[in-house]
Parts: C-alpha cells; sequence; structure tokens
C-alpha cells in the first residue's frame, strides 16, 4: 500500500514578533515562553496532535535556535515517528532562486515537496503566536462536508477591534464573498484566526501561481485569498467559538497570562481532555514557604518570597521579602531579598537585585500609555543590580 | 571512564514497606513529589557515563515497567546497549529467585553478551546520588576484586544491614551482618563493582557449590582472603526499609541543603507527565512544602509532599502529609502525618491524624 497522510499541518514560526520587544531579541515569537512551563508553540503542536494529525512541518527563518533545540525530534508532543511527525522547515539554498521565505505564501510554496512527499488530500496552514485550544478534524470535517477549495476558521471579535484583524465577509451559508485584510472600516466582525484548510491540489495551484506573479507579496491574507475568491474557488468560514488569544503585543501576552488565574480562569490549562503538551524539565517540584495567592507556580521553583497574581515559570527563586506581583516571571529568575516586583513580563535567567523595585503597582502602571501600556518589559538574562530601579512600562534590553 | 554496564535490583526486601509494596516494586516506590526510587540509581549510573542497565525485576513489576517505558527518560533507549529489562524465568534462571545470588545468575546471559569490561551492581532502596564512576576509578587503582560502597552513619540497636571494618588502605577486613552495634557504623549500601569476568566466575563457583547468601557465602570469605575495598560515598542517603524511615526520606527534601545536594548539578532523570502547572486559589496558605505540577489548593499546606494533581480542597488543612498523585482532599478535611497513596480521596470534612513515628497510611485507590 501507498503510504500517505490525509492532512499534513503546516506551521508558521518564522516570524520576527517585533511587537514583544526585548522579548524576541534572540528567539522566535513561537518560542516564547506563555503559562508557567510552556511556550506559543506548544498550542498548535499540541492541537495537531490532539487533532489526529501527526504530520507537522514548522517553518522557521527568524533567530531558530531556541526553537529547533526546542522542537527537538517531537518527542513530547508524540511526533517522533518512522513516517510523518514534526519537522523543522528552514529556507535552504537551490540550485536557482536561493531566497529567505519572502512572505507567508513563498514559506509554504519552498516546501511543495515537502508536503508531497505525504501525498495529502489537505493542507492545514497555521501560525505560531495564538493561544487556543482547538479540534482541527472538526474544521477538517466541515471542510470536507462543505465541499470547499478553501476553509478559514475565524471568530467574532468586538467591532472596535476588527480593523485589527483579516475581515471576512460571508453570506447566510457561510461562505465568503469578500476578505479584507486589516479594514479601516470593517463590514462584519467576523475575523480571520489565521488557521486555513485547503484542498492541496487547489493549495499547490495558487501557490505556483502566485509565484509567478512578480507583484505579489506572497501572502496569503493578501494574495492567496483573494485570487482563489476571484477565480470563483469555493471558500468557506469555520466558525470556533472558545478561547482564543493572539498574543503579538507585550499588553496581550500579559493578558493572556493572567486569563490562566482566577477561581473560573477564561482559559484553563488544567481541562484534561484536550492536554498542551510540553517539553516538561526535569525539575523537582516547586518548593513553596512564601504567600502564594492566585497565581500559578511551575516545579523547580524556590518560593519564600510573596506571590501574588502571578505566573512563575519553572525553576524561579523568589526570595525572603521579596514581592512579586501582577507579574510574569518565564523561568529561571531570580528575585533576590527586598526585590519589589508589580506589572511586568520578565523573560528567561533574569537577576533582580537585592531591594530593587521594577515596574509600578498596576493602578498607576496601567495608566501609562506607551508600547507596553505601562507594563515592564526585562529582556533575557539581564541583571538589575541591588537597589536598582526600573520604572514603569520600561523596556529593559540590557544590565541595569 | 573505563567501559561499565549496570546491573540494578528493583525488588530488595519489598517485606520492609508492605504498606506501599502492595502494588508495586520497591523501586517503584513513588518519592518526595515526583520521583520513583529507581530513578536514583538509575540516573547516577547514566550521569555516571553509564549507557546499558539491565533491571532485575522479580514480582509485582508492572508499575516499575509502565514507569520505564523504554528507557528514553534517561536517554536509555538505544540501539547499542540501553535499558534491558530483566524478569524472572528468562534464560537461565527457570525460577524466582530467592535471594540475591539467583538474581544474578538470571542476569549472567545478559552480563556474558555485555563486552563492558566493570559492572555496577546496585539496589534500588535509596536515596542518594553517587558518581559511580568515582568508584569504578578507585576499584581500578587498587585492583581489587571486588569494591564495595559504604555510608558512615549513626546505626540504630536494631538493623539489618551490612557493616564493614576497613584498614587504613581502605581493604576490608571484616564483614558484619544482621548484628545490633550502634553507634556510627560503616553501612554497606548495597552497591559494589568488580570486573564483569570476574563476577561472572563469581556467579558460576557459587552455583556449582550451592552457595545461597551472596554476603554470607560469598563477601564474608572473600574479606578474609580475597581482596575487597570499600568506597566511601559521603553524600546525603536514607534508606527505605520502613514506613517511618520512608516518611524521614521525604521530610528531609523539606530541607533546602538535601533538595540541592539531590537535584542540582546533575539531573535526576524520571517519567515525564504533562501537567499544568500548580495553581493556587486566593484562599490557598501553604508553607514548607514541596508541590508539584498539577496540584489545585484551595486550603492550608504545611510541611508536606504533594505529588502531581493532588487538590486540596476550601477550608482543608494538610500539615506534615505526603499526598501521592491524583490524592483529592475534600472541603474541610484535616490531614496530619497521613501517607496517601495514588488515587485516594478524602471526602470532605474528615479528620486522619497519624503521628511523626506512625504515620497513618492509605491504600492506593481508597475512598474515605
Amino acid at each position: 500500500m501507498l503510504r500517505k497522510k490525509e492532512c499534513v499541518a503546516m506551521l508558521l514560526a518564522g516570524g520576527q514578533g517585533s511587537r514583544l520587544y526585548a522579548l524576541t531579541s534572540n528567539i522566535a515569537k513561537p518560542a516564547v515562553c506563555f503559562g508557567a512551563k510552556y511556550r506559543i508553540i506548544d498550542f498548535p503542536l499540541s492541537n495537531c496532535i490532539n487533532s489526529g494529525i501527526d504530520t507537522v512541518g514548522v517553518l522557521t527563518q527568524y533567530q531558530p535556535l531556541v526553537l529547533n533545540e526546542y522542537v527537538g525530534n517531537g518527542q513530547p508532543w508524540d511526533l517522533d515517528r518512522t513516517f510523518g511527525g514534526v519537522h523543522i522547515l528552514s529556507p535552504y539554498e537551490a540550485k536557482t532562486d536561493t531566497s529567505w521565505y519572502k512572505g507567508t505564501a513563498n514559506a509554504i510554496y519552498q516546501n511543495i515537496r515537502f508536503m508531497k512527499m505525504y501525498d495529502p488530500e489537505y493542507v492545514l496552514i497555521l501560525s505560531g503566536d495564538h493561544i487556543y485550544k482547538m479540534d482541527y478534524d472538526k474544521m477538517l470535517e466541515a471542510h470536507k462536508a462543505t465541499g470547499a477549495d478553501c476553509t478559514i476558521a475565524c471568530m467574532k471579535v468586538p467591532m472596535k477591534e476588527a480593523s485589527r484583524f483579516g475581515i471576512l465577509n460571508t453570506n447566510p451559508d457561510g461562505t465568503i464573498y469578500e476578505f479584507e485584510e486589516k479594514p479601516k472600516q470593517p463590514k462584519s466582525d467576523l475575523a480571520s484566526m489565521g488557521i486555513y484548510i485547503f484542498t492541496a491540489s487547489k493549495l499547490f495551484k495558487y501557490l505556483e501561481l502566485d509565484e509567478k506573479d512578480p507583484d505579489s507579496q506572497n501572502d496569503f491574507g493578501k494574495n492567496i485569498l483573494p485570487a482563489m475568491l476571484n477565480a470563483g474557488e469555493k471558500m468557506c468560514s469555520y466558525k470556533f467559538e472558545g478561547y482564543w488569544k493572539d498574543v503579538g503585543t507585550i499588553s496581550s501576552l500579559w493578558e493572556a497570562n493572567m486569563d490562566l488565574l482566577g477561581d473560573a480562569p477564561k482559559f484553563d490549562l488544567r481541562d484534561t481532555e484536550r492536554v498542551i503538551h510540553s517539553r516538561s524539565p526535569l525539575a523537582p517540584p516547586a518548593y513553596v514557604e512564601g504567600e502564594v495567592v492566585n497565581s500559578l507556580i511551575a516545579n523547580g521553583c524556590d518560593i519564600e518570597g510573596d506571590v501574588i497574581n502571578s505566573v512563575i515559570g519553572t525553576g524561579c527563586v523568589i526570595e525572603k521579602g521579596a514581592v512579586v506581583k501582577d507579574s510574569v516571571l518565564m523561568g529561571n529568575t531570580v528575585v533576590k531579598a527586598g526585590a519589589n516586583v508589580n506589572y511586568s513580563i520578565i523573560d528567561e535567567e533574569v537577576v533582580i537585585g537585592k531591594k530593587s523595585k521594577v515596574g509600578d503597582v498596576i493602578e498607576k502602571a496601567s495608566l501609562i500609555e506607551g508600547k507596553t501600556s505601562g507594563i515592564t518589559v526585562l529582556g533575557r538574562g539581564i541583571t538589575v543590580s541591588d537597589g536598582g530601579n526600573v520604572p514603569a512600562g520600561e523596556i529593559v534590553d540590557k544590565n541595569v | 571512564m573505563a567501559s561499565t554496564v549496570g546491573v540494578i535490583f528493583s525488588s530488595v526486601n519489598d517485606e520492609n514497606v508492605p504498606e506501599l509494596t502492595k502494588v508495586r516494586s520497591k523501586g517503584s516506590i513513588p518519592y518526595g513529589g515526583r520521583y520513583r526510587l529507581v530513578d536514583f540509581a538509575l540516573s547516577c549510573m547514566v550521569n555516571s557515563g553509564i549507557t546499558t542497565v539491565g533491571m532485575i525485576t522479580k514480582n509485582n513489576y508492572q508499575s516499575l515497567m509502565d514507569h520505564l517505558g523504554s528507557g528514553k527518560e534517561w536517554d536509555l533507549a538505544r540501539k547499542e546497549g540501553g535499558l534491558i529489562l530483566l524478569p524472572p524465568y528468562s534464560d537461565e534462571s527457570e525460577m524466582l529467585y530467592r535471594n540475591r545470588l539467583e538474581g544474578l545468575k538470571g542476569a549472567s546471559a545478559f552480563l556474558k553478551k555485555c563486552k563492558e569490561d566493570f559492572v555496577v551492581v546496585a539496589d534500588s532502596d535509596a536515596v542518594y546520588k553517587l558518581d559511580y564512576s568515582k568508584v569504578i576509578e578507585q576499584h581500578a587503582k587498587t585492583n581489587a576484586d571486588i569494591t564495595l560502597v559504604y555510608h558512615e552513619h549513626e546505626c540504630g540497636e536494631v538493623n539489618s544491614y551490612i557493616m564493614l571494618d576497613t584498614d587504613k588502605t581502605g581493604k576490608v577486613t571484616s564483614i558484619d551482618v544482621n548484628q545490633a552495634a550502634p553507634g556510627v557504623r560503616k553501612h554497606y549500601i548495597n552497591v559494589f563493582v568488580a570486573r564483569t569476568s570476574y563476577l561472572l566466575n563469581l556467579i558460576r563457583t557459587a552455583i556449582s557449590r550451592g552457595y545461597s547468601s551472596f554476603s554470607g557465602d560469598i563477601l564474608i570469605p572473600a574479606a578474609k582472603t580475597g581482596s575487597i575495598y570499600a568506597y566511601k560515598y559521603e553524600g546525603y542517603y536514607q534508606s527505605i526499609d520502613s514506613l517511618q524511615s520512608y516518611f524521614k526520606a521525604n521530610m528531609d527534601l523539606l530541607n533546602k541543603k538535601v533538595r540541592s545536594e539531590l537535584f542540582d548539578d546533575r539531573d535526576i532523570y524520571t517519567k515525564i507527565n504533562d501537567a499544568a502547572p500548580a495553581k493556587f486559589t486566593a484562599e490557598a496558605k501553604v508553607s514548607n512544602s514541596l508541590i508539584h505540577d498539577g496540584c489545585f489548593i484551595e486550603g492550608t499546606v504545611e510541611n508536606s509532599i504533594l505529588f502531581r494533581g493532588v487538590k486540596v480542597g476550601k477550608g482543608a488543612v494538610v500539615k506534615n502529609c505526603i499526598l501521592m498523585s491524583e490524592n483529592v482532599v475534600g472541603d474541610g478535611c484535616k490531614l496530619a502525618y497521613v501517607i496517601s497513596d495514588k488515587d485516594v480521596a478524602v471526602s470532605e470534612g474528615t479528620s486522619l491524624a497519624g503521628c511523626a513515628k506512625k504515620p497513618y497510611f492509605i491504600n492506593k485507590g481508597m475512598h474515605i
């Protein structure tokens, strides 16, 4: 029997994530830490395996070291397979026409041969910058049922935010008659989630056409989808209900972390039906001595100070007398005695010196307008010296 | 390091802790919030550069097999060598082994195939972190027949330990078994090193002469005539030979010094289960405790070890307890000095208490 896969997933993980500033100076956005023990890419990868899709191409370009190392052979997601599994696809040198990935569509185009190895009927296109749990299999069923050439997952967003997204204008039967990328005056509140299922033959056809067009930006939203619509291909919307968050900005990343807290969290990681897998580090359980209130604590932490409304990643040390409030610590960070951390996102391997002050209380800091809406950001590996002070809303990428 | 193969006994004196070994062998007793006892011997071997390990099992080993799987968490899922289970009734042993010698006889077919020059044999009945490569280094230097590893500590009135006496050079001069001799003694911790060929010879001789005791028939006579040396292990050591010592070994982890000695520097590998980070609600009050991923704390926890996925309800108070994975402590419960095995549920408002000398034990899967 000829071996094939019904559906192959292609995960776009090459983006720089420039609006995360210091958090993505050295790593690609999908490798950014989230929810104390995860990285953003854990969500689409876990969704794939939980939806029965075991062949995933991960397209990397920007700062891929941490991401490559993290994905590895895919074992944490049961994606280490003899046929299929997870594969890192980076831009490569070709005999003619060597180039970086020029756009989302070009990245997929350059890997047509990878997809064809599995002779798929369908291709699922994903992006690596969203936090959500979704059963892609249900979407695939819908794609088959409607007989669409392309199905786009979408969800309702507040009308005032609609101009930040790709907006779908649909007929009552769910078919799409117009696609507008970030429209100034949106006609609908149905936002594309950047999740597409294509019938493989159509995808290959339009990728090749797009590649021949010298004026194209080689982008799914701007070029491929409109081209297919214009040509009269059947495009359907697939409405998703549930938690979905684009964590492309400092404030949305902070919010998404906070959404995990509370008695009835907006997004519950504890749901055992669809487990989010991750490359869990081998740390002993967290040692807790201080006051920990309404927070998440990962293994390997040593908490002797106070933690309030915060998400504390693997291997953090919070010394006696230190207070961490309304903050996200990504992992392996040391908060020394008497230090005060408020309304901040602290990347991995940071040292916060004795009696230093990072950020300001949420009530004041959140009034600040700016790139981070008052959230203080400390980049990977930096040190705040003893007694140091990092004002609210600062983005710090070198020692202070 | 010289090429070395490891052999681990996963079932040793299981009867010492009948509560915990009812559903498993000694090596798979859960420990310290996330580990199994076998993780220590096995991880130490891996961290010492050993890549071939035979695991001798006896009975009740389903839980152990489930834990070890293919050995990938220890980097022992290999084409060459790796982790090899040595269950009873295989190859040369036609019966369930009754003693260490018969256990080793069962492993001899495995050892014959190994090309490694040296063999480390260890039990999985204790918590410690030993670099076996140092033992082998000393073994090669002294040109000993066997090197026994000991730990010096205060021994009580009653014990079933093997005690060593050594001369200045580290050579073992006498070996005592089961002797009550309070005071600081050199306690042989059931880890020894030999040349593979030497051990195979020893097993063959022992079988042909009908020996039945490794310590009585081999070690004690050899200490008089042969060349047995001792290696002093100076790190943290706690054997698990009673429910009380199990309780102590766990509570020792609340001491930062012990934690850092065992877990800093080199990892202790174990099977990984993905669980969400531990969640503490606004009512949670936790002090001096170890809390694993997956826990959900709404009540009070003091001086306790909580394994993966333990839920502590509102108003519940858990003090000096060891709660294994997936325990559910209902609202308003009061637990003190309780050791509860996996999957236990204690319904709302229940009070249970043991004491430091006699912790209250709850069997796996009980609903109270």
